[in-house]
């Protein structure tokens, strides 16, 4: 993508239709890491992969609590996911002070493109630079939505976004027709598959993904390092153990 | 060339077609005139009816006004719950005072597919609460994904809306029931002007609370069958006639239930008995009275 | 003329229309009412016992059986509420929304302690158009000892070792100070005023405040709700009282 004189504000339109300026945006989500979700009949999964800048560093956060049904993965400017992640909560907050219930997804994710749609059309505002997997469950089960800085938003069965997104999708376009019927282990599976995927040198570990998940009968819960162990052995196993992986099945929590 | 008729009367609103009003006549100028004065010539030469537009402007030496005291009022609501379902009833009286005003008002509303709202008090301020939860309905169609507001979730928002108004020192003049099915069983709820919210088994507003809730207490049970419901409403609703003086023997019975979803009665008569010797002579026995 | 105070006791009622010249009279209704109960706590070395009654009135007449005046803050943090039931449910939310947005920021679930200055200062704030309501915020303190503390319904509040709100605080406080012999606060140096009673005699001790209190009270009655809140877990039992 390349400069033109048509790009210096979002309310001006080039000659081939396009707005500049909201396609930078789009582009500003190809920054962050990658980001996987993917749902089944039951449940559905967050993925995200963290990438410390430098060993001095810790990673930042890109999975975020909404409400007890509900949750988010943010990849571009992180920022701009903190500040949605705010109007999400108190969505959700005066959702549930008003009506006593949990905010259905569909409308919130509704609330948040509209929210992003505003800044595609106002000279003084800068689009969001922030792509974000919505996860939830609700009245309707499980929803999975991907909300882009556009103010599009689309409903998935399986979505990766970020940088290097590409090979995470193609992992989950191959494998998509066993989600439906996954259980949530082999939904989280999937998931660590999918990222492993996408990512440019070396191995998944604990540390540098992150797994959230969120269901029938089960609030929003991220897993922390300890637990997210045994996904990563069982991982570990499959890929290097195709000749003979299946008999140390039990070995994950060994580690 | 003439200009489309709108599809709807701008006087009325969305959904109001009529052929009059969508294509209002050209006034005459008499007409026109008195039309801005803003009163009504009636074509039988009696006086006009008018509107002092003075009265409606808030003036600085004016305070804005809130309700203190209702004006024309329903009476009592009742309510229980059955084996798979909710059963309300209430008169369709709107009183003006101690005369009956309107007869025919339909008390019992349907909300939606499930949930049915049962309202005392003031009928003005129902009215207006049944437009809020239009405008909800309709914001549920408009999303078009599907999901509407369950009776729990409409009982909750309407012990807000409650309590809001009360907080402003202008409540709405009503004691409501919100009853239906919340994952197919029974809810009933009950939310009062000042935003006192609560749920049970069997409710009842206005006089109803002194009348009919020691008849439920005593007959009420939560499996009953819908006949048995029936029986002990519509005998609830005869002690509210013979002794709430603001009620009319005009009364309309409405169910939730899985199968068949919200269904109000036409209105109906209860037969009723008035030799009883307690109503012949009431004071008879009493001593002192003439 | 100008208006009285609103009063607190009055229950909404419609009064005489005001005439034409009499705008600033007493407002017909009123924004109060008394929808009474009890509510009790006790605190000991290791647990902390709230209970409250269950029936809901107006006036002489029982609206509902069955209206809980406990609420969960987090595991173990409750508080009891008597009084007005539209202030208590309107308080109760705000707390409740309050606590997750605590939580979304601190990832950790409010204390007693914290969730007791939370309560004070809303109700302090809420001063010159007050909560009717009369509330005790009950939990564990971070060494696992019960705290319970108690309001007046503009926010004056202490931390105290067992304390009674509501329509039977009249008949049940004495008993508690009779029967749980804290150590008077004036002593010095200041003595432990945690019961040292055992946690069964202290539950006992309160399922006979309130059927005591339900005999002569006509707000207490119907049923009781008591709650025992352990480092173990929180134990809930139901005791039912007469419902005349």
């Amino acid at each position: 993508m390349f400069r033109n004189q048509y790009d210096t504000d979002v309310v001006t339109w080039s000659p081939q239709g396009r707005i500049h300026q909201v396609e930078y945006a789009m582009e500003a989500v190809k920054q962050g890491s990658t980001a996987v979700a993917l749902k089944s009949n039951t449940h559905v999964v967050l993925a995200t992969l963290n990438r410390a800048d430098s060993e001095l560093t810790s990673s930042l956060q890109k999975i975020f609590k909404v409400d007890d049904h509900l949750g988010i993965a943010a990849s571009g400017l992180i920022s701009d996911g903190r500040s949605l992640c705010k109007f999400m909560r108190s969505e959700c907050l005066n959702h549930r002070y008003v009506y006593e219930s949990a905010m259905p997804v569909t409308r919130l994710v509704r609330e948040v493109a509209d929210n992003a749609q505003v800044c595609t059309q106002r000279s003084w505002k800068r689009p969001y630079g922030v792509g974000l997997l919505v996860a939830g469950h609700d009245k309707s089960g499980p929803r999975l939505f991907y909300c882009c800085p556009s103010g599009n938003y689309y409903e998935y069965l399986a979505h990766a976004i970020g940088g290097r997104s590409q090979a995470a999708r193609t992992y989950l376009e191959r494998k998509h027709e066993e989600y439906p019927d996954a259980s949530l282990d082999g939904l989280i599976g999937h998931a660590l598959q999918a990222l492993s995927a996408s990512l440019a040198e070396g191995e998944l570990t604990a540390t540098s993904c992150n797994i959230a998940y969120v269901g029938r009968d089960q609030d929003f819960k991220e897993l922390d390092e300890a637990s997210l162990q045994p996904y990563i052995q069982a991982l570990r196993d499959a890929e290097g153990g195709d000749g003979g992986g299946g008999a140390d099945g039990a070995a994950p929590m060994e580690s | 060339m003439f200009a489309k008729a709108p599809s709807h009367s701008t006087a009325l609103g969305p959904g109001c077609a009529g052929p009059p009003l969508a294509n209002p006549q050209q006034l005459s100028s008499a007409q026109a005139s008195a039309h801005e004065r803003g009163s009504h010539q009636p074509s039988c030469g009696a006086a006009p009816f008018a509107v002092d537009a003075s009265m409606l402007r808030s003036t600085g030496s004016q305070p804005h006004k809130h309700t203190q005291s209702p004006y024309v009022t329903g009476s009592s609501v009742l309510a229980i719950t059955y084996a798979g379902g909710v059963m309300l009833a209430s008169d369709t009286l709107a009183s003006y005072g101690s005369t009956k005003r309107y007869k025919s008002v339909q008390r019992l509303v349907k909300v939606n597919d499930s949930t049915v709202l049962g309202a005392g008090g003031e009928i003005s301020d129902l009215q207006f609460i049944l437009n809020m939860l239009d405008d909800l309905k309709t914001e549920d169609y408009c999303a078009d994904d599907g999901q509407s507001l369950s009776s729990q979730e409409l009982y909750s928002y309407l012990s807000r809306v409650m309590y809001n108004r009360r907080n402003k020192m202008d409540p709405l003049w009503n004691s409501l029931i919100i009853a239906g099915l919340e994952g197919g069983k029974p809810f009933l709820g009950s939310v009062n002007m000042i935003g006192v919210a609560f749920s049970d088994d069997h409710l009842a507003t206005g006089f109803g609370n002194h009348l009919a809730r020691p008849l439920f207490r005593k007959r009420h049970r939560p499996d009953m069958s819908e006949e048995e419901a029936t029986a002990l409403i519509r005998e609830a609703l005869e002690v509210c006639y013979y002794r709430d003086k603001q009620s009319i023997n005009k009364f309309q019975i409405a169910k939730v239930t899985a199968s068949e979803g919200v269904s109000i009665s036409e209105p109906f008569a209860l037969p009723t008995k008035w030799e009883y010797k307690a109503f012949v002579d009431p004071t008879r026995n009493a001593v002192g009275v003439w | 003329m100008a208006a009285p105070p609103l009063q607190l006791h009055t229950p909404a009622s419609i009064g005489p229309a005001s005439g034409p010249g009499d705008i600033k009279s007493r407002p017909a209704w009123s924004p109060y009412d008394d929808n009474g109960g009890t509510c009790v706590a006790v605190a000991g070395s290791d647990y902390c016992i709230v209970a409250a009654s269950t029936r809901l009135s107006t006036g002489f007449s029982i609206l509902t059986r069955d209206c809980s005046k406990l609420f969960q803050i987090s595991e173990q943090v409750y508080i009891a509420s008597a009084g007005f039931q539209a202030d208590i449910r309107a308080l109760q939310k705000m707390l409740q929304t309050r606590n997750v947005m605590y939580q979304h920021i601190h990832r950790k679930p409010m204390s007693a302690s914290a969730l007791a200055q939370l309560l004070g200062n809303n109700l302090y704030y809420k001063r010159f158009f007050p909560y009717f309501t009369w509330n005790l915020c009950v939990g564990l303190d971070p060494e696992g000892k019960g705290s319970v503390y108690t309001y007046d319904p503009v926010g004056s509040f202490e931390r105290v070792g067992y304390s009674c709100q509501g329509s039977g605080k009249d008949l049940i406080q004495p008993v508690l100070d009779n029967q749980l012999k804290a150590a008077s606060p004036l002593v010095l140096p200041s003595e432990n005023w945690m019961t040292a009673l055992p946690l069964e005699q202290a539950q006992d001790l309160v399922r006979d405040a309130f059927v005591s209190a339900g005999e002569r009270d006509i707000y207490t009655g119907d049923c009781v709700e008591i709650l025992t809140i352990t480092t173990g877990g929180v134990h809930r039992e139901t005791l039912d009282l007469k419902k005349d």
